[in-house]
């Protein structure tokens, strides 16, 4: 969820000189499942503009050709062999679920009334 | 034996391995400790003193007390799940959660003997240079009890520093072990990353969180090191490696002869291309750490690594979108807190109220700018851009090596600050970090040893090596402490008597 379909994308229209208003927080915050107060909307417009002002310097570097990195080590794909191996005990996870129902989590509805 | 709580490690491994003491009796000093002062300092988010006397009393039963780290006190940052033991990464959205099973780490400390005081306080989710943003408590520096111990690991710098625990577990992602074992004047070591197992750490930025040890003094430092290192199948960033010979290095350090070694003195990082920020007595303070190098025999030069300037910015473009990406699993399905599940709302509607109610301020700052700087239209111009500045550090750190064997900076740019002083400023906490960022991007080792005092408060000299090398930090930090004479945490001890 938090790499949104084209279109989804906030509001402001250059990456260098970003906006970010009330509506955007708002917006990315229903692209992240989280609920916001408006006393945080205008709480996080603020801070984050200013983060968002400070954390742009990165394109002041002069990296063109640059190769990424995104992970300190090399990462190979760790592969195990297809053989049934004892898991975590059924019952102590359920346990720690807010809601548990025969042997299962329970969630709420998933389906709106008019689905 | 008077006070258990003063010793370091090494002098409890010999008043145990003696029969002078027994596990029982240094655990209960600690709790006893632990029950006088914590409900001021507020280091520990949970301890149940039941469980550690009867683990002391199996320890004490085995006959094993006093061989390696067996009935030794331990504290672990409330980031390591624990089985059975309540875990909650400093946030109400795990409240009264018990993990079905527990860290790598946590079962080697375990395995080797050691006896489990409590869980530690810390930043929510690790996010934070000053423990104010956990969800439960405030944690106090005991050098000064108004100011904050640094963050996200300062309620086991608190522990440590405060004699709540001999050595404690941090976790390091842009630098929350060092800069808390640097403004209160601790020993904090951040280990090459992948060469301590992150299976069970409760993840934030997943190519920068890092475990590793914080203490009184440098050995002890490399004791739990040594306990905790090493591969783990069960974690896919775990490095194939021998742990570091750290204990060694630490031993050999001490002797103070640094005679052949080449130290760079960071230009960018309190060296004299530094930007302002510096308080004036942690360069002094760095000046002299810097002559008693030199005095070892260390040849010192400075070394300039420009790409650092741009740590800072990259650091908060790549940790919080990772963040945003590892947090998405706490939505009140299948464990931690559920809220507004009255059958009247959808599962969207309660995901979203329960990670409504359940993250502080801070984590909903770092969750919205991840989600943002991953978007479709700004990938490039920041999370891209930024993975490149990482490539760009990686690249400075490499030509320094080239150069020398160590690099050198302040830990922490200032003091431990006023509680309070910087909760409603994000830039002004995220500049605590401004030394400790390159490090944790490049992925190579960096401890923080104490240098001395300014207005009355620990300054740290942070010591960084190339990755897997970590035992040229320790070698550094115990010859640094070494020539101060008693550890730092000593001084603290004598002005609290």
């Amino acid at each position: 969820m938090n790499t949104p379909a084209p279109g989804d994308e906030p509001t402001a229209t250059t990456a260098a000189h970003p906006a970010l208003g009330r509506q955007d927080i708002a917006h990315l915050a229903r692209l992240a499942r989280l609920a916001v107060t408006d006393e945080e909307l205008d709480r996080f417009a603020g801070q984050l503009g200013a983060v968002l002002d400070a954390v742009a310097q990165v394109q002041r570097a002069d990296a063109g050709d640059v190769v990424p990195t995104t992970h300190a080590v090399p990462l190979t794909n760790v592969l195990r062999d297809d053989v049934v191996t004892p898991s975590l005990p059924r019952d102590v996870v359920l346990a720690g679920a807010p809601a548990a129902d025969e042997d299962r989590f329970r969630v709420p509805r998933i389906l709106g009334e008019e689905e | 034996m008077s006070d258990l709580t003063a010793l370091p490690v090494t002098a409890l491994q010999a008043a145990l391995a003696s029969g002078e003491t027994s596990a029982v009796e240094v655990t209960r000093a600690h709790l006893d400790r632990i029950a006088a002062v914590d409900g001021d300092l507020g280091a520990y988010l949970h301890v149940d003193a039941d469980a550690a006397l009867a683990r002391a009393g199996e320890i004490d039963a085995s006959g094993t007390a006093g061989t390696g780290l067996a009935g030794i006190p331990v504290a672990l940052k409330d980031v390591f799940v624990t089985e059975g033991v309540p875990t909650t990464s400093g946030s109400r959205i795990l409240e009264g959660w018990r993990p079905p099973y527990s860290a790598t780490v946590a079962g080697r400390l375990h395995d080797a003997g050691t006896v489990l005081l409590g869980k530690t306080n810390m930043d929510e989710f690790a996010m934070g240079s000053s423990t104010e943003n956990s969800a439960y408590r405030v944690t106090r520096n005991p050098w000064d009890r108004d100011r904050i111990p640094g963050g996200s690991s300062g309620g086991s710098s608190a522990a440590v520093a405060g004699h709540l625990a001999p050595f404690a577990l941090g976790t390091d992602t842009g630098g929350s072990i060092r800069q808390p074992a640097a403004v209160t004047g601790l020993v904090g070591h951040k280990p090459t990353y992948g060469s301590v197992s992150r299976y069970g750490l409760i993840a934030f930025s997943s190519s920068l969180d890092q475990a590793g040890p914080m203490a009184r003094t440098v050995m002890d430092a490399a004791l739990l090191h040594e306990a905790i290192g090493g591969h783990d199948p069960r974690d896919s960033t775990s490095i194939d490696a021998p742990v570091p010979t750290v204990v060694e290095a630490a031993r050999r350090g001490a002797a103070g002869d640094l005679s052949g070694l080449r130290v760079g003195v960071v230009r960018e990082l309190g060296g004299e291309g530094a930007r302002d920020g510096y308080d004036a007595g942690v360069l002094e303070r760095f000046a002299e750490a810097v002559a008693l190098l030199e005095a070892a025999g260390a040849e010192v030069r400075e070394v300039s690594c420009p790409a650092f300037d741009l740590a800072l910015p990259a650091y908060y473009l790549i940790a919080p979108s990772e963040a945003s990406s590892n947090l998405a699993r706490f939505e009140g399905m299948r464990f931690g807190i559920r809220v507004g599940d009255d059958g009247s709302r959808d599962i969207d509607e309660v995901m979203a109220l329960t990670r409504e109610q359940g993250f502080g301020p801070e984590v909903k700052r770092r969750i919205i700018l991840g989600t943002y700087a991953l978007s479709a239209g700004y990938y490039d111009a920041y999370y891209g851009q930024a993975q490149k500045v990482r490539t760009l550090i990686t690249r400075d750190f490499s030509a320094a090596f080239d150069a020398v064997d160590v690099l050198v900076s302040p830990t922490s740019p200032t003091v431990a600050w006023p509680i309070g002083a910087r909760v409603d400023d994000p830039l002004a906490m995220y500049a605590a970090d401004l030394c400790t960022l390159p490090a944790s991007l490049a992925g190579v080792p960096a401890i923080s040893v104490p240098c001395g005092l300014s207005e009355g408060l620990p300054v740290g000299l942070q010591v960084m090596a190339p990755a897997l090398s970590d035992d040229r930090c320790y070698r550094v930090a115990a010859a640094v402490e070494s020539a101060q004479g008693a550890p730092l945490a000593d001084r603290l001890a004598e002005r609290a008597a």
